[in-house]
């Protein structure tokens, strides 16, 4: 699985005119089985970049490949901020849905059932979404992407609105499970320890449309201790100095 | 149990509140403070229904009630219709929820006399009275729930490949329902309501022409029979469909 950008452009309302540009000319690849972060300001684009590769927006000019095909609908998963489990579904069934609205895909309950034993949700399989605390939601939520059985997952801030200790848990969880299932990911988030923590690369976003790569060789795999290395420390005020130096 | 307690809770002001009332009148009444022709004694209007049980019942409580069902199905029915047409079609839209706000701003009993003159004393003019009053809250609690169908819900779904079509009966539907059964409440409280006026305005049976025969004999018992039952019978259609709103919006006692 490669995810292949080439000379992406898009814009909201007055298409072609430059200065509405949200994303402008933008070329980037994603490798098989890499962990790739987008980090930037807001209004940077980042999560106009993931509902471009999702096929929820279409570009206006320049390509977008998933294993040298045009993308679509229903090619990547993808996992929005707001956890969006609906609240009249078990979260069993919540898990499950992609199956619903596609027939290539089976997915059993057993499967489903083995995946929630592994997230440590097994007992609420049959709970409803507002009886899960905060971190159980993003965990659902992750699964019901996981589950539409992609290579590429699309992760929008998805631990934006955790407390900072179940945020951690969730980096490790997140991580060890990644580890595991050779899915190739890509991340945005605002917390640059956590960009620092999970990728491979990371892909910084400017204001003025330029891309920066920055290339994480800490050793793998990680453990929550890395949170306190000098390294990591040191590549994360890097990154901050970045991202500020460009706008002063 | 715990619910006969709850439900106590809830109530217990006011049932005491109606039987100080209910005592009062009357005790008013039984004085000759208040003459019986103005407000009839609360234990006279219970004589009068026991006394006449049979024929408000089986003859025009029937009645009533057929009108009712007949014109909140036809409102139930086809308010939905026309509240999925208006979601899919913007151009229905525009032309129907509009005509539909017209609608409830003209004056009912003004225009009640217009019905009779189309479909005559037959059951017809009740039902399009019936319908008339309680179209309304069905059409717009259901298309103001089905538009109310959260953006980034439907995005998440479309990305996994999801048709409009199952987005509909996914999503738009079941977040549709809290607005229609708040719309389907009041539209079956409108509907007793609808079908007691279209009575008034020419009918042969049904409680609405019986408290207008009462009330023309001078005849107040009769009168507050009539509306002891339609209130009771209000009320029970109420709490019938608070309870499949329960059944139907169970996940949101989470």
């Amino acid at each position: 699985m490669t995810l292949v950008l080439k000379n992406v452009s898009y814009s909201f309302s007055n298409k072609g005119n430059e200065n509405n540009k949200v994303i402008s000319h933008l070329t980037m690849q994603v490798n098989q089985g890499e962990f790739v972060s987008l980090i930037g300001k807001s209004g940077t684009g980042k999560s106009t970049i993931l509902k471009l590769i999702t096929g929820l927006l279409k570009q206006d000019e320049g390509e977008i490949l998933v294993n040298g095909k045009c993308v679509s609908l229903g090619d990547v998963g993808y996992m929005p901020q707001r956890d969006l489990l609906l609240p009249w579904r078990s979260i069993i069934d919540n898990i499950m849905i992609a199956s619903e609205f596609q027939k290539e895909l089976k997915i059993t309950r057993e499967e489903a059932r083995k995946w929630l034993t592994r997230v440590g949700l097994k007992e609420y399989e049959n709970a409803f979404p507002n009886q899960l605390s905060g971190g159980m939601r993003q965990r659902a939520a992750f699964l019901r992407a996981l589950l539409t059985d992609k290579d590429l997952l699309l992760l929008d801030e998805p631990f934006g609105a955790l407390d900072a200790l179940t945020k951690k848990e969730m980096q490790a969880w997140l991580l060890s499970l990644w580890q595991e299932l050779n899915k190739t990911i890509v991340f945005i988030t605002h917390d640059l320890e956590e960009a620092c923590f999970l990728s491979d690369r990371i892909l910084l976003l400017q204001p003025n449309k330029i891309i920066e790569e920055i290339k994480v060789d800490l050793p793998r795999p990680r453990m929550p201790k890395l949170f306190h290395s000098i390294e990591l420390v040191k590549m994360r005020c890097e990154l901050e100095n970045r991202i500020t130096n460009e706008t002063d | 149990m715990k619910q006969i307690k709850r439900w106590v809770r809830t109530y217990s002001l006011f049932i005491l509140f109606a039987s100080i009332l209910f005592f009062l009148i009357e005790w008013l009444v039984k004085k000759e403070m208040i003459p019986a022709f103005i407000i009839p004694a609360p234990t006279s209007v219970i004589a009068m229904i026991i006394e006449n049980w049979k024929p408000l019942i089986f003859e025009h409580l029937s009645a009533t009630m057929l009108e009712f069902s007949i014109g909140f199905l036809i409102s139930v029915i086809g308010g939905i219709l026309l509240a999925v047409w208006m979601f899919f079609s913007k151009t229905m839209e525009k032309i129907v929820y509009p005509a539909v706000l017209v609608s409830q701003m003209m004056p009912i009993i003004a225009l009640s006399p217009i019905f009779v003159l189309w479909f005559g004393y037959t059951i017809w003019s009740k039902v399009a009275v019936t319908v008339f009053i309680s179209f309304f809250p069905i059409v717009v609690g259901a298309y103001d729930g089905l538009k109310s169908g959260d953006k980034d819900y439907i995005e998440l779904l479309r990305s996994m490949g999801a048709t409009r079509w199952h987005t509909f009966i996914k999503l738009n539907i079941p977040m549709a329902l809290p607005s229609f059964f708040s719309g389907l409440k009041l539209a079956t409280v409108y509907a007793l309501v609808g079908a007691t006026i279209g009575e008034w305005l020419g009918a042969s049976e049904g409680l609405g022409y019986y408290s207008r025969r009462m009330s023309g004999n001078l005849n107040a018992e009769g009168v507050f029979a009539a509306i002891t039952i339609l209130t009771i019978v209000g009320i029970l259609l109420f709490a019938f469909i608070s309870a499949i709103e329960k059944k139907a919006l169970f996940w949101k006692k989470y």
